[in-house]
């Protein structure tokens, strides 16, 4: 993995800006989501939470079930506001 | 870890950071900030990022007049982007009561330099041509309101803070403040003792808590709000877009996203409890909608909650504790402790380094609510 590998293409993070603040002692991915937006996109981190955990625990030398993962925030997928207030699609 | 501190922060959100860097800028050594979790983890983080001025008391319409004022310079200040992004503030009158407070804030406002108008419903759709006016009667708007971004402000402070020596200790929670003969002592945390002589409470939702482990009460109590947030689409308008009476407010921030919520003052949790529920996203679904019905098709994408930290007159509380020599408290912002974390930091720092105070904040202190001298505050969501 070099610094340009994109981790979230929602928000288009690469692994470079992670490091960065891993550098910097940010150490949790609440913090890296914080200040990244990596995994704030569309997909929630669906796509590059596992990602990211995988390539923290490598930065710290820990297992990646050692690394805390984010609050699980709803929707579980995407939902038209049309849909959510209770109109018909269109 | 550290035995022996100036200045313990117990906080690690806007306000603390704001805090010790407004400290250490002005010299002050040996400044250490506790936070139970991580910087941003509370309050802070799960802001809407509104930046307003529209206040109906004097005191907050000066205390957000300043807060802009520095924020305008703040990324060059800080060396960070905090992402300020001044698109106005654009607040909707449905009834007459209503109407009849904006003439007064805005005559307010206006008097003390703020760029509030009072305009009509047309007015209001040419600034934002999408919006559904029905049942408008005016609104008033402020251009240089806006948002920023809260995370990064709070790290922004934090950063600067390091550099200027102020040390951070994440995941440490303060569980007891010692004094002796009415003066503060020390901090017990659970990773040790620090002797120190001026404690600063900037707890956010557990000011309550971090009052009640000094022996000191402090009338203010954490309410959950929630927010959500959509998707990211093409611009489609500019200003913030808020109502006190039908009580909504949402924005697009600079990355497309759409976010906002609402307040419930009669019905939401008191205490900790944050987490989302569905009811909140259907009804402000709803309300989006029906102000903006080109959002339809737009998807959330996810909802949080956070805590409003209520004072009995919607105002903060700053300053030092009349009965607890060097226990100073930053709490009680009700909703509005990210946007003015600039100045109340700055303030706060001048107030503990017996410095001449920029603005009037000792009517903040907390003896205001048992000397009956409440200004309560017409304009909150």
């Amino acid at each position: 993995m070099d610094d340009n590998t994109i981790i979230c293409r929602c928000e288009d993070v690469t692994w470079g800006e992670i490091r960065k603040q891993l550098d910097k002692g940010y150490t949790t991915l609440d913090e890296i989501k914080r200040i990244t937006r990596a995994g704030m996109g569309p997909c929630q981190g669906k796509t590059c939470q596992r990602i990211l955990l995988r390539a923290i625990a490598r930065y710290l030398n820990k297992k990646v079930e050692d690394i805390p993962i984010s609050t699980f925030r709803p929707p579980a997928k995407p939902i038209p506001l049309g849909t959510l207030a209770g109109e018909k699609d269109d | 870890m550290i035995k022996n501190a100036d200045v313990v922060i117990i906080g690690g959100g806007v306000q603390g950071n704001s805090i010790a860097y407004n400290l250490a800028k002005r010299g002050q050594k040996n400044i250490v900030i506790l936070e139970r979790n991580t910087c941003a983890s509370g309050s802070s983080g799960r802001c809407a990022a509104g930046v307003r001025q529209q206040f109906g008391t004097e005191m907050n319409c000066i205390l957000a007049r300043e807060s802009v004022r520095i924020l305008e310079q703040l990324s060059e200040e800080l060396d960070y982007d905090i992402e300020l992004n001044q698109k106005g503030y654009l607040i909707l009158a449905y009834t007459e009561k209503e109407l009849a407070q904006f003439k007064k804030n805005v005559q307010l406002q206006q008097s003390l330099g703020i760029a509030s108008k009072l305009i009509t419903p047309e007015e209001a759709k040419e600034i934002v041509p999408l919006i559904n006016i029905k049942d408008v009667l005016a609104a008033t708007y402020c251009p240089t309101d806006g948002n920023a971004n809260p995370l990064l402000t709070t790290f922004a402070y934090a950063e600067a803070a390091r550099r200027l020596g102020v040390k951070l200790y994440r995941f440490t929670e303060a569980q007891k403040i010692e004094s002796e003969h009415n003066q503060v002592t020390a901090v017990l945390t659970n990773q040790g003792r620090i002797s120190t002589n001026t404690v600063v409470n900037a707890a956010g939702e557990y000011a309550k808590e971090v009052g009640e482990i000094a022996g000191v009460e402090i009338p203010v109590y954490s309410q959950r709000h929630q927010i959500l947030v959509t998707e990211p689409i093409e611009p489609l308008w500019d200003p913030m877009l808020m109502s006190f009476s039908r009580n909504f407010y949402f924005q697009q921030l600079p990355n497309g996203t759409i976010v906002g919520g609402y307040g419930d003052p009669k019905n939401e949790i008191i205490g900790h409890n944050l987490r989302a529920t569905w009811q909140f996203s259907k009804v402000m679904a709803k309300k989006m909608i029906q102000l903006v019905p080109a959002l339809k098709n737009v998807h959330m994408v996810r909802q949080w909650a956070g805590s409003y930290i209520m004072s009995p007159d919607s105002q903060p509380i700053l300053g030092e504790h009349p009965q607890l020599n060097g226990y100073y408290m930053s709490v009680g912002f009700s909703g509005h402790g990210y946007m003015l974390a600039p100045v109340s930091g700055k303030m706060l720092a001048q107030c503990i380094l017996e410095q001449e105070i920029e603005l009037p904040i000792e009517k903040l202190d907390i003896g205001r609510f048992e000397r009956g001298e409440l200004i309560l505050e017409p304009s909150v969501v």
